[in-house]
């Protein structure tokens, strides 16, 4: 059922302001011209196998990186810069980026998993040796020298004589027409000028001016805006609407496709009132558990799969030897990415083609999916990424593609979809709770006898994930509930003779599920971290001690002797002899990660002050060593670090989605707080820089060891354990009565 | 429908609005085209569409566009360009104080109206009087940097 109401049009808004509004109206910067120009540049290949499918060099020395990776804030942009000026010798200054358009940029994947660097870098890097080489051929023949006898640097090609000419005249504005060379030479790392700097990011200036080309600010001629109406419960169905309810808002129209109810008009503020005013009744419907005794619900629930990870030696027999064998069970909550700006999105479906606009940190993927969901060709379909609030992961900026593109399909017309606040707290698909039961033993020396972790965890069949409007609007789709690499980071990084590792995936999720940043990394670190912490207690023995006597590579001891130098780290055993007098009670408390058992080695120590009295935790300081091989640019790395630093304690000690029998309650930042100005720590960050090594991304890993930092710095201060996230207050202060 | 005037950046400018409760921050954004004010919440909880209301910080989303009849508001394109930027705006520049950016126009906005009233705050009192705006990407340390830039200046 399709239905389309029209109410009497007016013009809403006079002409305002004359002449003064023009100088209101800002130029539209290059760059969002090149991200949002409705033709392709025409014939521009995209074949993820052509050199000019990432880079042009333009008649004026300009060029431009194709990327479908997506900066988002990260800096990711400036590092693709970084990458292609090194190899090219070509100036940082004269490059710039175009993200995420299906029409000009080559699908070399996504942007997750902290890959950017790693693959999307190293692509780029390839992609500019092979055009080096084809520069220098160019300049052979120009120059008539052997091409052996070039170099590029300042963006010229120079021969040893002083005969030089630049790249820009040498290629003319032409293609390159090669092949990608994955074995083209590399720039030897020992010669990097530019990788490595401290190069400052384009866009921040654009930011802090208003001048930057967000998602949420783009408009087109003709543009409508629309609000989607959710449902009251997560399976409710529409039964009937009251359109009179809305009759005093001007010039609304409203979409009914199914269950899938929005509104739309030319006043976005109309559509804000009418998506709020208007009289729907819905269907009763109570499905989920609840997040109240969560913990319970996912020790019982049906699994689909249990996967052993490790198992060798004899846990069990290891165990009923041992004089002390501890248990503990830690909970992760489901948390939300929380985004700041509401999910985005501008579509135009017209028969010639549809046009998504949006922030998705995968606008291939979202161009397969929504073409397949709606039945329209691939090549008839365009997704064109623009950089909107930050995401973490999948936040609800896919569902709200899909939501414009219904729209717009009902009313014919562009129409920009922006979520409210409770659509993107209660509808974006969350980063799942999981529970972890561990047990394990010392020896008499200290030496851990044997370690077993289970794991478990809401989960569902593969595939993509289902998209909350069509859901609504009945249509046919898939319902995947990926939500990352959940079961890395299960195992201690220490040496353990009897180990035992098992994660048990449920059939189902109450809440739909995505990837949220160190995707299950983050919870399975916290559980394991802290464990080795109850270990090195039982033991007697210095955290840090402990740890280190099991390391034996030179890159995980640095970072934790260097971090510990930075804290002054006293050794002794936890808990603090001398916490303080009073009521608040001092701790450090000390984590360590190699970020999925492969990539960055992070090290950090927290110092905390509990407050007996309130329960209120105050994060007074916290260090960080992080080593994730050659470091592209230092500053940027340093705010990647920096921030997850600040969002993992916000999610520690805040962060949990709530949820009664039928819907998430949470969904304001009352209810769902983040850490405030007032509770921000000094946080100090050391980059161990390894030009040696391969160059790993810094969007997730220095977010893991944060929540076991912090639960092992309140044991020191108080002797009391905290196994359940976030630890709020409440939570704390029962923990003390209890001890 | 009623007309509403008051003065934007400087200048006077008149609106209509079909809803004298239109919060200001749509009539900004889509009436006079400046999208330096962001939609956080709807809810006064985030800070993200902070504009000045005669010096003082308020959040647009809440602000009823006759309540700003007759007074002078200042949004983030009001203060400077990239080529020219205002002090605040510079600070947070020079320390790279920003990730996505989507919280950006409420911090600056709020330290200015901040650094209005006391020209060299404290680090304590900086976090106070950005305790009401939210960052999610964990920027905190380079924007309280950024404002204390300014108030050692």
């Amino acid at each position: 059922m399709e239905s389309i109401t029209s109410f009497s049009r007016r013009s809403l808004l006079k002409q305002a302001g004359g002449a003064l509004i023009v100088s209101f109206a800002w130029g539209v910067s290059p760059r969002a011209l090149a991200q949002t120009a409705v033709a392709a540049a025409p014939g521009k290949p995209v074949d993820p196998t052509e050199v000019d499918s990432y880079l042009a060099i333009h008649a004026d020395g300009s060029v431009t990186i194709y990327t479908s990776k997506v900066d988002v804030g990260t800096g990711l942009a400036t590092a693709f810069r970084q990458t292609a000026a090194e190899e090219l010798g070509i100036p940082v200054e004269r490059f710039s980026v175009v993200e995420g358009d299906t029409a000009l940029v080559p699908d070399h994947g996504g942007t997750g998993g902290s890959s950017g660097i790693p693959r999307g870098a190293a692509d780029i890097r390839k992609v500019a040796a092979t055009a080096h080489l084809a520069l220098l051929d160019l300049g052979a023949k120009q120059l008539n020298r052997p091409a052996s006898e070039l170099t590029i640097e300042g963006g010229e090609v120079i021969h040893a004589s002083g005969q030089k000419i630049t790249v820009a005249a040498l290629v003319a504005g032409k293609r390159l027409n090669l092949k990608v060379n994955p074995n083209a030479p590399l720039k030897s790392i020992a010669a990097y000028t530019v990788v490595g700097k401290p190069i400052l990011r384009t866009d921040v200036p654009l930011k802090c001016t208003a001048r930057h080309p967000y998602l949420q600010d783009f408009t087109l001629p003709g543009m409508l805006h629309g609000r989607v109406v959710r449902p009251p419960t997560v399976g409710a169905k529409l039964l009937s609407i009251d359109e009179s309810s809305i009759r005093a808002i001007p010039d609304v129209r409203v979409v009914r496709i199914e269950s899938f109810l929005g509104v739309v008009s030319k006043d976005e503020w109309a559509v804000v009132r009418a998506a709020k005013e208007i009289k729907a009744t819905w269907s009763d419907w109570q499905g989920l558990p609840g997040s109240e005794g969560l913990e319970a619900f996912l020790r019982q629930a049906p699994t689909q799969s249990d996967k052993t990870i490790a198992d060798k030696g004899d846990v069990n027999a290891a165990l009923s030897t041992a004089q002390k064998q501890l248990t503990a069970t830690y909970y992760w909550p489901f948390q939300s990415h929380a985004s700041l700006g509401p999910s985005c999105a501008v579509a135009d479906v017209r028969d010639s083609g549809t046009t998504v606009w949006s922030s998705s940190q995968n606008p291939y993927g979202l161009r397969a999916n929504l073409a397949k969901v709606f039945g329209i060709p691939q090549e008839k379909a365009r997704v064109v990424y623009l950089d909107g609030s930050g995401s973490y992961g999948t936040n609800g900026a896919d569902d709200a593609a899909a939501d414009a593109l219904l729209l717009s399909r009902a009313v014919g017309s562009p129409v920009r979809v922006q979520w409210m606040r409770q659509d993107e707290h209660g509808w974006d698909p969350k980063g799942p709770a999981q529970l972890h039961q561990l047990r394990g033993a010392v020896d008499a020396s200290g030496n851990i006898l044997a370690w077993e972790t289970q794991m478990w965890l809401p989960d569902g069949p593969q595939g993509t994930r289902a998209l909350a409007g069509p859901e609504s609007a009945g249509i046919a789709q898939s319902h995947g509930q990926g939500a990352g690499l959940m079961t890395l980071n299960l195992d201690p990084p220490y040496p353990v003779p009897n180990l035992r590792v098992v994660s048990h995936h449920l059939k189902d999720t109450p809440l739909r599920l995505s990837n949220l940043r160190a995707p299950g990394k983050l919870a399975n670190v916290f559980a394991i971290e802290s464990f080795t912490d109850e270990l090195a207690a039982a033991a007697s023995m210095d955290p840090v001690v402990f740890r280190l006597r099991g390391l034996n590579d030179a890159r995980a001891t640095d970072v934790i002797k260097r971090v510990t130098g930075m804290m002054d780290w006293q050794t002794r055993p936890s808990p603090n002899p001398a916490p303080g007098e009073g009521n608040v009670r001092i701790g450090r408390g000390i984590s360590y990660v190699r970020y999925k058992q492969a990539e960055n080695y992070v090290a950090i120590v927290v110092e905390v002050a509990v407050d007996r009295t309130t329960g209120i935790i105050t994060v007074r300081r916290v260090t960080c060593a992080h080593d994730c091989g050659l470091v592209v640019n230092p500053d940027g790395l340093r705010n990647q670090v920096e921030g997850n630093i600040m969002q993992t304690l916000s999610r520690t000690l805040h962060e949990e989605v709530k949820f009664d029998r039928s819907r998430v309650t949470t969904v304001d930042w009352s209810s769902y707080p983040l850490l405030r100005f007032p509770e921000a720590p000094i946080v100090q960050v050391s980059l161990i820089d390894r030009p040696d090594q391969i160059a790993f991304g810094a969007g997730e890993a220095a977010s893991s060891p944060v929540p076991a930092a912090v639960a092992n710095a309140v044991f020191d201060a108080t002797g009391v354990r905290l196994r359940t996230v976030p630890f709020t207050a409440e939570r704390v202060k029962a923990a003390l009565a209890k001890a | 429908m009623p007309d509403y005037k008051f003065r934007v950046n400087g200048g006077p400018v008149t609106v209509d609005s079909w809803d004298p409760d239109q919060p200001l921050l749509y009539v900004l954004r889509n009436t006079l085209g400046l999208h330096g004010a962001k939609f956080g919440c709807g809810l006064g909880q985030c800070g993200a569409c902070t504009v000045l209301l005669d010096g003082k910080a308020v959040r647009s989303c809440l602000t009823p566009v006759k309540q700003a009849a007759g007074h002078a508001v200042t949004t983030l394109e009001g203060l400077g360009t990239p080529e020219k930027p205002d002090v605040v705006q510079a600070a947070f520049i020079a320390e790279q104080a920003a990730q996505c950016g989507y919280c950006t126009n409420g911090m600056i906005m709020t330290a200015k109206a901040l650094l209005r009233q006391t020209p060299h705050p404290t680090l304590d009192q900086v976090k106070q009087g950005l305790g009401g705006n939210l960052c999610r990407c964990g920027t905190h340390t380079r924007i309280l940097n950024a404002v204390m830039r300014v108030s050692k200046a």
